[in-house]
């Protein structure tokens, strides 16, 4: 019986190791730094660069030989040729766009994606001043209280 | 107005539907604009497939509007690719310039020996340096030349008819009647 159990147990383990264990595998590549602060620099850039043949994922965490040609293109960048994180941003951008950046610039192609989100908050903002502007107070006269009280007696509580 | 805000949620929906109907007809987002469009073909130093220890560099793009087609003996789609290649190089004339990307120069030669060879000459990018000047980020990609070596057009995938008809063939006809403009004057 507990042979049975520590079988279960173990592959409960493995299981919840394995993705663990498959993240290690993605990134082959190991890079030598003599500096921390070019390494943190070089992590940080993998991290916020996106990978051009995938849609959604940053140089780090892409498996594309592109994505590791560009993170080789990082490294050489930023430790042989010791460029600023500014330099490589835009050495990267002049050959493959501002898509590798996931900040897209504000230009005429990108206009409606920047101003659309301004322009519903200030329609919201005009909508709940048209509606809280509508309503006066509704003030009864003697008269109309005596029939509402009639129709509906106030709760005596 | 009231009456008019009863058709409010109908404005939004057709709003929807407009913004969808044209993304969706925008093409494919896996195709990146290229910022190299417009702009010289970037320097390099590569060696040639038939001669190993030949470097040559951006000057001999020079002179003459050519396709420079990025391509390897590992892409699938450079294999379907090849015989449109044959077809433009001797139906339109133009001169194909190969560069062959992060590939085995013996396998690349095999692969011309048996399917045919369509280019005037193959470079070498075996570690992909030059495909990331290029902002290549697959194969094949090719790249539309005018004479004085300034990128025209950038295509991302193969080159088939229609991309030819459509995209290709308009350039390099107006490249070849600026050409003979500046030669005729």
């Amino acid at each position: 019986m507990s042979r049975i159990r520590l079988c279960v147990l173990l592959w409960c383990v493995a299981l919840m190791m394995s993705p663990v264990l498959l993240q290690a595998a993605s990134t082959v590549e190991v890079h030598e730094f003599s500096d921390p602060t070019l390494e943190s620099r070089y992590y940080g850039l993998i991290d916020e660069l996106r990978c051009p043949k995938c849609q959604n994922t940053n140089l780090a965490g892409s498996d594309a030989p592109i994505a590791m040609d560009l993170r080789a293109t990082v490294y050489r960048l930023l430790v042989e040729e010791r460029q600023t994180d500014a330099q490589i941003r835009e050495f990267l951008v002049a050959r493959y766009g501002d898509f590798v950046l996931y900040d897209p610039p504000f230009n005429a192609g990108t206009a409606v994606l920047w101003l659309l989100p301004l322009l519903a908050l200030l329609i919201g903002i005009w909508r709940i001043r048209r509606i809280t502007q509508r309503r006066p107070a509704i003030v009864l006269t003697d008269e109309e209280s005596a029939r509402l009280n009639a129709i509906a007696p106030r709760d005596p509580r | 107005m009231n009456r008019m805000s009863f058709f409010v949620p109908l404005a939004i929906f057709m709003v929807i539907i407009g913004v969808g109907l044209v993304g969706f007809q925008l093409g494919d987002r896996a195709v990146l604009p290229s910022p190299l469009v417009g702009k010289p073909f970037p320097s390099f130093s590569a060696p040639r497939l038939d001669q190993d220890d030949v470097l040559v560099d951006q000057s001999v793009l020079l002179g003459r509007p050519l396709l420079v087609n990025v391509w390897a003996t590992w892409c699938p789609t450079c294999k379907a690719e090849h015989e449109f290649l044959e077809t433009l190089k001797e139906r339109e004339g133009l001169e194909i310039v190969g560069i062959v990307y992060k590939d085995d120069p013996a396998a690349a030669q095999r692969w011309l020996d048996l399917y045919g060879d369509p280019y005037s000459f193959n470079l070498q990018d075996r570690d992909g340096r030059l495909g990331v000047e290029l902002g290549v980020y697959g194969a094949p990609e090719s790249f539309l030349l005018d004479a004085a070596g300034n990128i025209v057009y950038k295509r991302v995938g193969d080159v088939n008819e229609r991309v030819w008809a459509e995209e290709m063939a308009p350039r390099l006809e107006k490249m070849r009647l600026a050409q003979m403009e500046a030669t005729g004057s």
